[in-house]
């Protein structure tokens, strides 16, 4: 049931030009910054063949690529996420998955796996373009792994994050830019951290980039996936529940 | 018709927003019940506001009721939703269609969300699509579809697993005089298999399609009948004497079971008689022995409508004037 919802909610995106202009864009850009960060790679070849113990191509292409895609993808998740459930509230659709025998948590699962699915396309685009490089060279592929899991991680997060924000409301574009703003909060709240006040510990701690970074840095900790995976779980169960209190009395 | 109760409403309410600790507080429902038969069709009568769209939301479990027992072929929708809300198929107001779908692709995610095995999904789609009128236009988007046709996939979409009880909540709303009728034996038609409960503000339409008419207003039920109580309801007892000589009413009064006469015009009367007697015959009777030369005796009956407007604003009186005593008091 839930991949049925799910295979409702990836074709009804891709039945709009939105999600191949989004498709479209994503690439273009990624692929400009590829190219950026291998024209800085040969200029600085030189000088890494002199140094011992140099980072790699993985180290100056992949990993800086990984973390601009993971900006451009900040502000393209909110457009993604906006409609899922204030547009079928707006459109009164709703009752249609409220009436047939589906729970709340199916509905929620579906649209979350929904997005999510159509993220999973984005990255892979993005996640192949370094393989490129094996052509003329060698990757470690183990950091790329542990960069893209980084990636994955991360964008179920502003999925879930989105979807929450779009139960709360039924106009689209208002979910788009308070999800904007709560993701851009939760990834600069690390800054705060870094000028050394009281708690700014414990802002860092909440910070999403501060928990990417290791992963780019090819650090696998567990406390990094447990986070993600707390900050997803805990959206989802908020979505099923304000999904459940439009029933209720309030 | 069975005596197989597949809809049982027990005292039902809804509160309007927070539920507030004074007794000011407006319910949308009111203390609702009733029940609904195996092959039944019910229809839902109310002016605007009156709770038809809420009892019927309740009803399909996509609101929860503030009080009460909502049971579909005895499962209760609060306690077991996904056994219940199978058996149910709902067209609110504004037909939930995604409109970037073809009618086929729409069709065929409501047969997998009502779990329809997928060997029996052509075969259910199909169906619906064929008594809907559908046929034509499956591979046609949603959006493009003029606004009866959207009604017929929004109708086909809830029929479309067999449930036992379909809630159609205003269903030829939009539609031309013809696709009306169509509509209208398709209820009919559903009726053999389902129960259907309708509303509607269209009168005819309740005279047209269903067995027993319920109206609510402002919250309340205030009648449950069957066709056959409504229509006796509209008999009153009086006829209508048209002659083309003035007739003598002290004549008329003479005649057993006359009420009294009243003149309407020159030529015209309204005669009231005593409920148990017809004096239909002796009057022409009499008209053709005083020479009065008939033209036309019929008796009044009054419209669906009257009596409607008659029992919500009767209601209202009567609430103003509790209000005015409680004032008073």
């Amino acid at each position: 049931m839930v991949f049925t919802l799910a295979a409702r909610e990836l074709r009804s995106m891709f039945l709009s030009p939105m999600a191949w202009v989004i498709l479209a864009v994503i690439s273009a850009l990624c692929a400009y910054f590829f190219l950026l960060y291998i024209d800085l790679y040969l200029q600085l070849q030189p000088r890494l063949a002199a140094t011992p113990n140099a980072p790699g191509i993985t180290d100056i292409i992949v990993m800086p690529l990984f973390s601009t895609a993971a900006t451009i993808l900040l502000l393209v998740t909110p457009l993604l996420t906006m409609r899922l459930i204030s547009e079928e509230r707006r459109s009164q659709t709703l009752s249609l998955l409220m009436s047939a025998p589906v729970s709340m948590t199916e509905i929620i699962l579906g649209k979350f796996l929904g997005v999510f699915a159509f993220v999973s396309l984005m990255l892979a685009l993005v996640a192949v373009m370094p393989l490129s490089l094996l052509a003329g060279g060698e990757i470690d592929i183990g950091l790329w792994a542990s960069g893209l899991l980084g990636l994955v991680l991360l964008l179920a997060s502003f999925c879930s994050l989105g979807l929450y924000v779009s139960t709360l409301t039924t106009q689209p574009t208002v979910a788009a830019v308070a999800t904007f703003g709560l993701l851009l909060l939760l990834w600069v709240l690390n800054l705060a951290g870094s000028t050394g006040n009281e708690g700014g510990g414990v802002l860092s701690y909440l910070s999403l980039l501060s928990h990417y970074q290791p992963l780019l840095k090819g650090i696998f900790s567990s406390t990094d996936i447990i986070y993600y995976l707390l900050l997803i779980s805990s959206c989802l169960v908020l979505s099923v529940r304000r999904l459940d209190a439009d029933r209720l009395q309030h | 018709m069975t005596d197989d109760i597949l809809i049982k409403v027990e005292q039902l309410t809804r509160y309007y927003g927070v539920q507030a600790t004074n007794d000011t507080v407006r319910a949308a429902v009111d203390n609702i019940s009733f029940e609904v038969r195996r092959g039944e069709v019910l229809g839902f009568l109310g002016p605007n506001g009156a709770g038809k769209s809420t009892t019927m939301r309740m009803i399909t479990g996509n609101l929860a009721p503030s009080h009460g027992r909502i049971t579909i072929n005895g499962i209760d929708i609060l306690d077991k939703p996904k056994q219940a809300k199978a058996d149910i198929g709902f067209l609110p107001e504004i037909p939930p269609l995604y409109r970037e779908l073809t009618v086929d692709e729409y069709l065929q995610f409501c047969a997998r969300l009502n779990r329809i095995p997928r060997d029996k999904q052509t075969n259910a789609i199909g169906s619906a699509k064929a008594r809907c009128g559908l046929s034509d236009v499956g591979k046609r988007l949603i959006s493009n579809l003029s606004k009866g046709y959207q009604q017929r996939v929004g109708i086909a979409q809830a029929i479309i697993h067999s449930p036992a009880v379909v809630v159609l909540d205003e269903p030829t709303v939009g539609l031309d005089p013809i696709q009306i009728r169509e509509i209208r034996h398709l209820i009919r038609e559903l009726s053999n298999e389902h129960s259907v409960i309708l509303s509607t503000h269209i009168l005819p339409e309740v005279q047209a399609t269903c067995d027993r008419v319920q109206i609510i207003n402002q919250g309340k039920l205030v009648l449950s009948d069957s066709i056959e109580g409504l229509v006796q309801r509209m008999q009153t007892s009086s006829l209508r004497l048209r002659t083309k000589n003035r007739t003598n009413n002290n004549l008329l009064l003479a005649i057993e079971g006359i009420v009294a006469v009243d003149m309407i015009d020159e030529d015209c009367v309204q005669i009231k008689h005593k409920p148990e007697i017809n004096p239909a015959t002796a009057i022409a009777k009499m008209t053709v022995e005083q020479g009065w030369e008939l033209l036309e005796l019929t008796p009044e009956r009054r419209s669906l409508e009257e009596i409607f407007v008659d029992i919500t604003t009767a209601e209202q009186t009567a609430d103003e004037q509790t209000e005015k005593a409680g004032v008073a008091a």
